[in-house]
C-alpha cells in the first residue's frame, strides 16, 4: 500500500489508517462495508442451509401453476382455475383500488374537516376536534375490523327484502341496498355498446377495456380541454382589458353537454340490483370488506389529513392574510391566490407521505378478508405453495416500488416549489 | 389648519365595559356560534346531530346488562324493560367476563402483579427522562437498569441471568476503556463488540450450564423432598376444591332453576334472577380459576419429581448411548457417509425420489437409525439440563411468551421496540447525515426499505422467514422475533424524525463543538444531540404512538393482542354477536393511552417553546 | 438616536394640507374582549397632512390606524374614509382598502411571488387593469423606490431594506389617496432605515397623506405637520413637531420624549 501521492517525507504507517483524517474516513468505510458484507453473507448462507435442510429450493415456477382459490371482489375476469400470477395481479388491482378510492375519500374529508377545525363557529370547531382525536388515537386495524363487524352484525339480511311483510328496505329509490352480505348500487350499462377490446389473448395478463369507456374518457378529456381554452383565454382577456369575462356556464357545458351526447347515443342507462331468490342480482355488488377497508382507512387517514391542512393553513402568518386585505383583496381572492399557494408547498409534502401510509396501511386487507396483493400473494397462494421466501421478497418489492414512486413524486413535487431564498 | 390642531388631554378616561353584544355570555355566543346566516345554520345543524346522537347512545350506554353471562342473558334482561332491537342497550357482561383477560391474556392468575410491578416501575422509570424538570435525577439510574429488570419479571427465569446480561456489558465497556486507552476509539469499540458477541453467544451458556449443573446437584435432594411434601398438599387443596366447586355448581343451579319462571312473569324478576346469580357465579369462576392453577402447579411439580427420578438413570446411559451413537455413525456405508444433517436428509431423500441419487434401500435404513440414535442422545442431553436447570433455579417462575396476550402484549411490544430503535435510529440518523459515502448509503437503503414496505410484510418476515435467516436448529421465540421487526421498523421511521432534529440546529453549533476541540462523537453527544433530540420529541412521542397503535397489527400473524383476543371472544358460543361493547372497550383503552401520550407531547412542546425564548 | 433622518434638503413646495377631509373618525371605541384598547378617539385627518402618531407600547397606536382599513372592527363610534363610512358592508370596505395603502412592520410580501408579481397583483385582479399596463405602473414605483432590478427576484432574496421599499412600492401600484404606516422601520438595521425614511420623504414631498406609526421622531420633526402622542388607547397630546418637542404640556407626554431622546 505504498502511496505515490504522499509528501516524501511522511511514510505511512498502518496507525495512520486510524489517526489521519485522510484515511480516517476511508478505513471505518471499508469496515463497514466488510461488516455490511459478513453480515449479509451470514444471513445468505444461513438462509441456503435452511432451505436445503427443509428441501426447498428457490423457485417462482409456481406462478404458473392454477391458483385454486376464489377471487370475489376484482376488477378482472378470474375464476379459480386461472394462475398464482393472475391472483396476483387482481390482488395487486384490488389494492390499487382500495389505495385510490381511500386517497379520494380521505383527501376530501380530511381538507373538509381541516377547514372546518379553524372554523370561528366553535361547535362546529370542537366537533372537528372530538372527530380527529377520535380516529387519531384508535389503531386503524381496529377500525377496520368494528366497521367489517358492524356491516355484518347490524345490516339486515338480503332475505329481509323479501315477501310482502319484508323488514328492510331498499334506499334511494330502491336503486341501493346495504345487506350484511355488502352494498348493492346501480351499474352502468349501455344498450348500444361499442363492445371491448382484448388483450394478452388468454394468458395469464389477459385484460379487456370497454370501447364505451375509451370513448367516454376522450369525450370527458377533450371537454376538458376546451375548457381549459375557455379559461386561457379569459386570462388573456384579463390581462389585455383588465376585465375578466364571466365564463363558468361555458366552461361547464362545454364538458357536460358532449358527454350527455355521448352517454344518450350510447344507449346509457342503470343496470339495478334485484332481489332474485336469496339474494340480490345485478348492479355492482361492494364486498362487505372492500366497504370497510375503505371507510375505515379513508376515515382514519383523513383525520391526519385534517391536521396536516389546519397545520398548512396556520402555517402561513396572519401578515399575509392582512396585507392581501389591505391591499383591497375580497376574502375568496386573498384564499386563492395568496393564502392557497402557500399553504399547498406546506401541505403537499405531507399529504403525499399520507397517501404513502395509506397506500400501505392497505395491507390489512388480509384482516377482513379482502384480497388485495397481501391477501392474494402474501396470504393464500403463500400457505398453499409454501413458498414464504418468495412470496414475501416479491411482496415487499412490490410496495417498495409502489412506495418509491409515489416518493418520487413527491421529491419531484418538492423541487418544483421550492422557495427561493438568500 | 391650526385652529383645533393643538390638544392636550387634561383628565384621562378610564376603562369602560365593551357594549353588551361583544362580550360575556351574549357576545361569545354571537361571535362563537350565531354570527351570519351561514354559522347559524351549521351550529343549528350540529346541535341536532349532537342531540341524536346522544339520545341513541346514552340509553345504550346506560343499561344494566352488567352482571349477565351472556348475549342471552343481555337480550333477556333487555327485553324485560321492553327494550328491543339491535340497539335497545349495550351488554356489558362481556367486559365483566373478559376484561381481565384483555389486559393481561393468559398470562397465569397468581402472577398478575408481576406485569403490574412491571409496569408500575416503567412509569418509575419513565418519570425522569419524561418529567425532567420535576423528578430529580438520580432516578436516571434505576431508568438505565430498568431494561434488564422489565425482561426478567415479564417472563420470569433465574435471577442470575439479567445478572450475566449486565455483567457481560459492564465488561464490554471495560474491555472498550482498556483498548482504547491503548490505541484509539474506533479498535476500542471494535474490540468491545466481539467481546460482547463472544460473551453473549458462549460465555453466557457456559456460565450458566456451571451454575445449573453445580447448584442443581447440591440442592437435588432437597428439592425432591420439599416437592413430594408439595404433591401432598396439592392433593389435599385439590380435593377441597372440587368440592367446593360441586357446592358452588349447585348453587348456581338452584338460581336459575327459577329462569322460565321470572321470564314468564316479566316485571323485573328477570333481571332480579341475574343478579342473584351473581354472587354464586362468581364464586364458582374463581373456584376454577384457582382449580385451573393447582392443576397446572401439580403438573409441573409432578413432572419435575419424574424427572429427578430417571435423572440418575439418563446420566448413567448417557456414556452408554454416546458410544451406541458414535459407532453407528462410523458404520456407515460409503454411499449416505456424507449425508449429515448438514447437507440435508430431506435433500437427499428428494434426490433419491427425483432418481438423482441412488441409494440402496438398506443404506437408507441404516441412514434412519443412526440419525434416531443421535436425536435420542440429544434429547437425552437436553432433558438432563433440563432438569438440573429447574433444580437450580432460583428466581422467578418462567412464563412463556405463549401466554402473553392483551394489552399487555401491547404495551410490552410497544415498550421495548420503542427503546431499542432510539438509539439505532440515533445511529441511523448520523449514518445518513455522514460525509461517508458507503456508511451513508447503507443507511438510507435500510431506512427508505423499512419506510417503503407495509408493517405487515415485516412480521411475515417475522413469522416465516426470519427461522430461515437464522443458523439451522436456532429457535427463538415469536415475541422475540416480532420485537426484532418491529424495533427495526420502528428505528427506521426514529431514525427520519431525529434527522429533521439534526437538519433544523444551525450550523454553528456544529462549528462551536469543533473549534472547541471536541472529536465527534464528544460532540454529538454534548452539543448536538441533547438539542437535536430535544427538538425531536414531539415527533420521536408521535412515532411511539404510531408504533403502539401498529402494535395490534400481530394479531394478523397470530398473537393475542386485544384485538386477537376479541376474535376468540366473538367466536365464544356465550358472546357470538358482540360488536360495539368490544370494539368500544378495545378503542376506549387504546384512546386512553395514544391520547394521554399526545397531550404530553403537546405539554413537552410548550415547555421546550418557552424554554427558548 | 439621531435627531436627523435625512441630510438633503426636503422641499416642502408641494406639501401643502388642504380643507378636504380624508379621515375622520369620531368618538371611536375599540374592546379586545373586555379590554378598552381604544378610548374615545377623536381625529380629522385632512389631505395633505402627514401625522406620526408615538406612543409607549400598547397604547394603541397600531390598533388607531389599523381601524382606518378596517383590518380591525371598532365597536362604537364612527369612521369616516373619503366620505365613505365604514361599516360591515364588503362594498365599503373594498372601496376604502383600494383606497387607502398599508405598510407593516414585517412587510408581508408575499413570498411565494416575484417582486413585480407581488406589485401587480392587487391592480389586476381589484383594480381590473390590463397586466401590461399594471406591469408598466410597477416598474415606475419600483424605480421609484430604486430597485428596478430586482422585479424579478422573490422577496426571500432581497434585504429588510429593499423589502420594505418593495412593500411601499406594493401599495403605491393601487395609487391611494392615503398612506398607513404600520413601524416601518422598526424590523431594520440602521442603514437600512434610512433608505426608508428616504422613500417615505419622497411620498411626503408629492403631498400624500400620511399616518405614520414611528419611533422616528427625526422624521417626525422634519417631515410631519402634526404629532399626536398617544398613551393607554387615548389620545393625549397633539401638536406641530416643534411645539410638541420643544415644549410638551402632558406630563406623559414629557416623560415618553425623555426616554426616547434622552440617550
Amino acid at each position: 500500500m505504498t502511496t505515490i501521492t504522499d509528501p516524501p517525507k511522511q511514510q505511512f504507517r498502518l496507525s495512520m489508517l486510524i489517526y489521519d483524517t485522510r484515511y480516517r474516513s476511508a478505513t471505518i468505510q471499508v469496515v463497514a462495508l466488510i461488516a455490511f458484507m459478513l453480515l449479509a453473507a451470514w444471513l445468505i448462507d444461513n438462509t441456503a442451509r435452511n432451505m436445503m435442510l427443509l428441501g426447498k429450493t428457490i423457485n417462482f415456477g409456481f406462478f404458473g401453476e392454477p391458483a385454486s382459490y376464489d377471487i370475489n371482489q376484482r376488477l378482472l375476469d378470474y375464476t379459480s382455475r386461472d394462475t398464482h400470477l393472475r391472483a396476483a395481479l387482481i390482488g395487486l388491482l384490488n389494492t390499487l383500488v382500495v389505495a385510490i378510492l381511500g386517497c379520494a375519500t380521505a383527501t376530501a374529508v380530511g381538507v373538509l374537516v381541516g377547514v372546518l377545525r379553524l372554523s370561528h363557529n366553535w361547535l362546529i370547531a370542537r366537533l372537528m376536534t372530538i372527530y380527529v382525536e377520535m380516529f387519531r388515537n384508535v389503531p386503524v386495524l381496529l377500525w377496520i375490523v368494528f366497521i367489517m363487524a358492524i356491516m355484518i352484525e347490524t345490516l339486515p339480511a338480503p332475505s329481509a327484502f323479501r315477501g310482502d311483510n319484508a323488514t328492510a328496505s331498499m334506499l334511494l329509490g330502491d336503486t341501493v341496498a346495504l345487506t350484511n352480505r355488502g352494498i348493492y348500487i346501480p351499474e352502468a350499462l349501455f344498450s348500444r355498446s361499442l363492445g371491448d377490446i382484448h388483450f394478452f389473448g388468454a394468458s395469464s395478463l389477459r385484460f379487456d377495456v370497454s370501447l364505451d369507456l375509451i370513448a367516454f374518457l376522450i369525450v370527458l378529456g377533450a371537454g376538458l380541454w376546451a375548457s381549459h381554452r375557455i379559461k386561457r383565454r379569459a386570462d388573456r382577456m384579463q390581462e389585455e382589458t383588465g376585465n375578466r369575462p364571466t365564463t363558468w356556464y361555458l366552461r361547464v357545458g362545454v364538458v357536460l353537454v358532449p358527454v350527455v351526447i355521448l352517454l344518450v347515443a350510447l344507449g346509457f342507462h342503470l343496470g339495478y340490483p334485484e332481489l332474485k331468490g336469496f339474494n340480490f342480482s345485478g348492479g355492482t355488488h361492494l364486498r362487505n370488506s372492500l366497504i370497510a377497508l375503505w371507510l375505515a382507512l379513508s376515515l382514519y387517514t383523513a383525520a391526519f389529513i385534517a391536521e396536516i391542512v389546519r397545520a398548512g393553513i396556520l402555517a402561513i402568518s396572519n401578515g399575509q392574510t392582512e396585507a392581501a386585505a389591505a391591499l383591497g383583496l375580497r376574502p375568496g381572492r386573498v384564499m386563492r391566490l395568496v393564502i392557497l399557494p402557500q399553504a399547498l408547498r406546506v401541505i403537499v409534502p405531507p399529504l403525499i407521505s399520507q397517501y404513502l401510509n395509506l397506500t400501505k396501511n392497505s395491507s390489512l386487507a388480509i384482516a377482513v378478508g379482502y384480497m388485495d396483493i397481501t391477501g392474494t400473494l402474501g396470504g393464500i397462494t403463500m400457505n398453499q405453495t409454501g413458498k414464504e421466501l418468495e412470496c414475501v421478497l416479491l411482496l415487499m418489492l412490490i410496495y417498495l416500488i409502489i412506495s418509491l414512486s409515489i416518493s418520487g413524486v413527491m421529491n419531484w413535487y418538492n423541487e418544483s416549489v421550492k422557495l427561493k431564498e438568500r | 389648519m391650526s385652529k383645533q390642531l393643538a390638544y392636550v388631554r387634561t383628565e384621562m378616561l378610564p376603562q369602560q365595559t365593551p357594549p353588551v353584544t361583544s362580550v360575556g355570555m351574549l357576545g361569545w355566543l354571537r361571535g362563537n356560534l350565531f354570527s351570519g346566516w351561514l354559522n347559524t345554520g351549521l351550529t343549528l345543524i350540529s346541535l341536532v346531530a349532537i342531540i341524536m346522537v346522544l339520545s341513541a347512545v346514552v340509553p345504550w350506554v346506560l343499561s344494566p346488562t352488567w352482571q349477565a353471562t351472556s348475549l342471552t342473558e343481555c337480550r333477556g334482561i333487555l327485553h324485560e324493560l321492553g327494550r328491543d332491537g339491535h340497539f335497545s342497550g349495550a351488554c356489558w357482561g362481556v367486559i365483566r367476563d373478559r376484561w381481565v383477560q384483555l389486559f393481561f391474556g393468559f398470562y397465569p392468575a397468581d402472577l398478575y402483579w408481576r406485569p403490574i410491578l412491571a409496569f408500575l416501575l416503567l412509569a418509575v422509570a419513565l418519570a425522569p427522562i419524561l418529567f425532567s424538570d420535576k423528578v430529580p435525577a438520580k432516578l436516571l439510574w434505576f431508568s438505565a437498569a430498568f431494561p434488564l429488570l422489565f425482561p426478567w419479571l415479564l417472563w420470569g427465569g433465574a435471577f442470575w441471568g439479567p445478572l450475566l446480561i449486565l455483567a457481560g456489558l459492564v465488561l464490554a465497556y471495560l474491555v472498550f476503556l482498556q483498548v482504547s486507552r491503548a490505541s484509539s476509539t474506533l479498535p476500542g469499540l471494535i474490540a468491545a463488540v466481539i467481546f460482547a458477541a463472544a460473551w453473549f453467544l458462549w460465555g453466557m451458556g457456559l456460565i450458566t450450564g456451571a451454575i445449573n449443573y453445580g447448584l442443581g446437584s447440591a440442592r437435588m435432594e432437597g428439592t425432591r423432598a420439599a416437592l413430594e411434601l408439595r404433591v401432598d398438599g396439592l392433593e389435599t387443596r385439590e380435593a377441597e376444591i372440587d368440592q367446593a366447586i360441586a357446592s358452588a355448581q349447585d348453587a348456581v343451579r338452584e338460581v336459575m332453576s327459577g329462569e322460565a319462571e321470572a321470564v314468564a312473569s316479566g316485571d323485573g324478576a328477570y333481571r332480579a334472577l341475574i343478579a342473584r346469580a351473581a354472587a354464586p357465579r362468581d364464586r364458582l369462576n374463581t373456584l376454577q380459576s384457582e382449580k385451573a392453577l393447582l392443576d397446572e402447579a401439580l403438573f409441573s411439580a409432578q413432572s419435575l419429581l419424574g424427572r429427578i427420578e430417571v435423572l440418575k438413570g439418563q446420566e448413567e446411559a448417557l456414556p452408554r448411548l454416546k458410544q451406541e451413537a458414535e459407532a453407528a455413525r462410523a458404520a456407515l456405508p460409503r454411499t449416505v457417509r456424507k449425508i449429515d444433517t448438514d447437507i440435508g436428509l430431506e435433500a437427499l431423500k428428494q434426490r433419491i425420489l427425483s432418481g438423482e441419487a441412488k441409494v440402496p434401500a438398506e443404506d437408507m435404513a441404516q441412514l434412519d437409525r443412526v440419525l434416531g440414535l443421535e436425536t435420542n442422545l440429544r434429547s437425552v442431553i437436553l432433558a438432563i439440563d433440563r432438569t438440573y436447570a429447574d433444580v437450580a433455579m432460583i428466581g422467578l417462575r418462567p412464563v412463556t411468551s405463549r401466554d402473553f396476550g392483551g394489552m399487555m402484549l401491547s404495551i410490552t411490544i410497544g415498550v421495548v421496540a420503542i427503546a431499542c430503535s432510539l438509539p439505532l435510529g440515533i445511529l441511523l440518523a448520523l449514518g445518513r447525515r455522514s460525509d461517508m459515502m458507503i456508511v451513508k448509503y447503507l443507511c438510507v437503503g435500510f431506512i427508505e426499505f423499512i419506510r417503503g414496505v407495509p408493517l405487515i410484510t415485516l412480521l411475515f418476515v417475522a413469522s416465516t422467514l426470519l427461522n430461515i435467516f437464522m443458523p439451522p436448529d436456532t429457535k427463538f421465540d415469536i415475541i422475540l422475533r416480532v420485537l426484532i421487526m418491529v424495533t427495526l421498523f420502528a428505528s427506521a421511521y426514529m431514525a427520519e424524525v431525529i434527522r429533521g432534529g439534526l437538519a433544523a440546529l444551525p450550523k454553528g453549533q456544529y462549528e462551536g463543538a469543533d473549534s472547541l476541540g471536541l472529536n465527534y462523537w464528544q460532540a454529538q453527544r454534548l452539543v448536538i444531540m441533547p438539542q437535536a433530540l430535544k427538538i425531536s420529541i414531539p415527533g420521536i412521542v408521535s412515532t411511539f404512538i404510531g408504533v403502539f397503535k401498529d402494535t395490534t397489527l400481530v394479531s394478523i400473524i397470530g398473537l393475542l393482542d386485544p384485538l386477537g383476543l376479541s376474535n376468540s371472544i366473538r367466536a365464544d358460543a356465550n358472546w357470538n354477536g358482540i360488536v360495539w361493547e368490544l370494539y368500544g372497550f378495545i378503542a376506549l383503552i387504546f384512546f386512553l393511552f395514544c391520547f394521554g401520550m399526545s397531550r404530553y407531547s403537546m405539554y413537552l412542546e410548550r415547555k421546550l417553546q418557552t424554554g427558548h425564548r | 438616536m439621531s435627531e436627523l433622518t435625512t441630510d438633503r434638503q426636503i422641499d416642502r413646495s408641494k406639501m401643502t394640507v388642504s380643507d378636504e377631509i380624508a379621515v375622520e373618525i369620531i368618538n371611536m371605541n375599540k374592546w379586545y374582549g373586555t379590554f378598552h384598547v381604544l378610548r374615545d378617539i377623536n381625529l380629522t385627518v385632512n389631505s395633505g397632512e402627514r401625522i406620526v402618531i408615538a406612543g409607549p407600547s400598547g397604547s394603541g397606536k397600531s390598533t388607531l390606524i389599523r381601524c382606518i382599513n378596517r383590518l380591525e372592527e371598532h365597536q362604537s363610534g364612527k369612521i369616516i374614509v373619503d366620505g365613505t363610512e365604514l361599516s360591515s358592508d364588503l362594498k365599503n370596505i373594498d372601496k376604502i382598502r383600494s383606497d387607502v395603502g398599508m405598510c407593516f412592520q414585517h412587510f408581508n410580501l408575499f413570498p411565494h411571488l416575484t417582486i413585480l408579481e407581488n406589485c401587480t397583483l392587487a391592480p389586476i385582479w381589484v383594480r381590473k387593469t390590463p397586466r401590461k399596463e399594471a406591469i408598466d405602473t410597477a416598474m415606475h414605483f419600483l424605480e421609484k423606490v430604486r430597485i428596478p432590478d430586482q422585479a424579478n427576484k422573490y422577496p426571500g432574496q432581497l434585504s429588510g431594506g429593499q423589502q420594505q421599499r418593495v412593500a411601499i412600492a406594493r401599495s403605491l401600484c393601487m395609487r391611494p389617496r392615503i398612506m398607513l404606516f404600520d413601524e416601518p422601520t422598526s424590523a431594520l438595521d440602521p442603514e437600512m432605515i434610512k433608505e426608508v425614511l428616504d422613500t417615505m420623504i419622497e411620498l411626503a414631498e408629492e403631498g400624500m397623506t400620511m399616518l405614520c406609526v414611528t419611533h422616528e421622531m427625526g422624521f417626525a420633526r422634519q417631515v410631519a405637520n402634526r404629532v399626536i402622542f398617544m398613551d393607554q388607547g387615548q389620545i393625549v397630546e397633539q401638536n406641530e413637531p416643534e411645539e410638541f418637542f420643544n415644549n410638551p404640556k402632558s406630563e406623559r407626554t414629557k416623560l415618553f420624549l425623555s426616554q426616547i431622546l434622552g440617550h
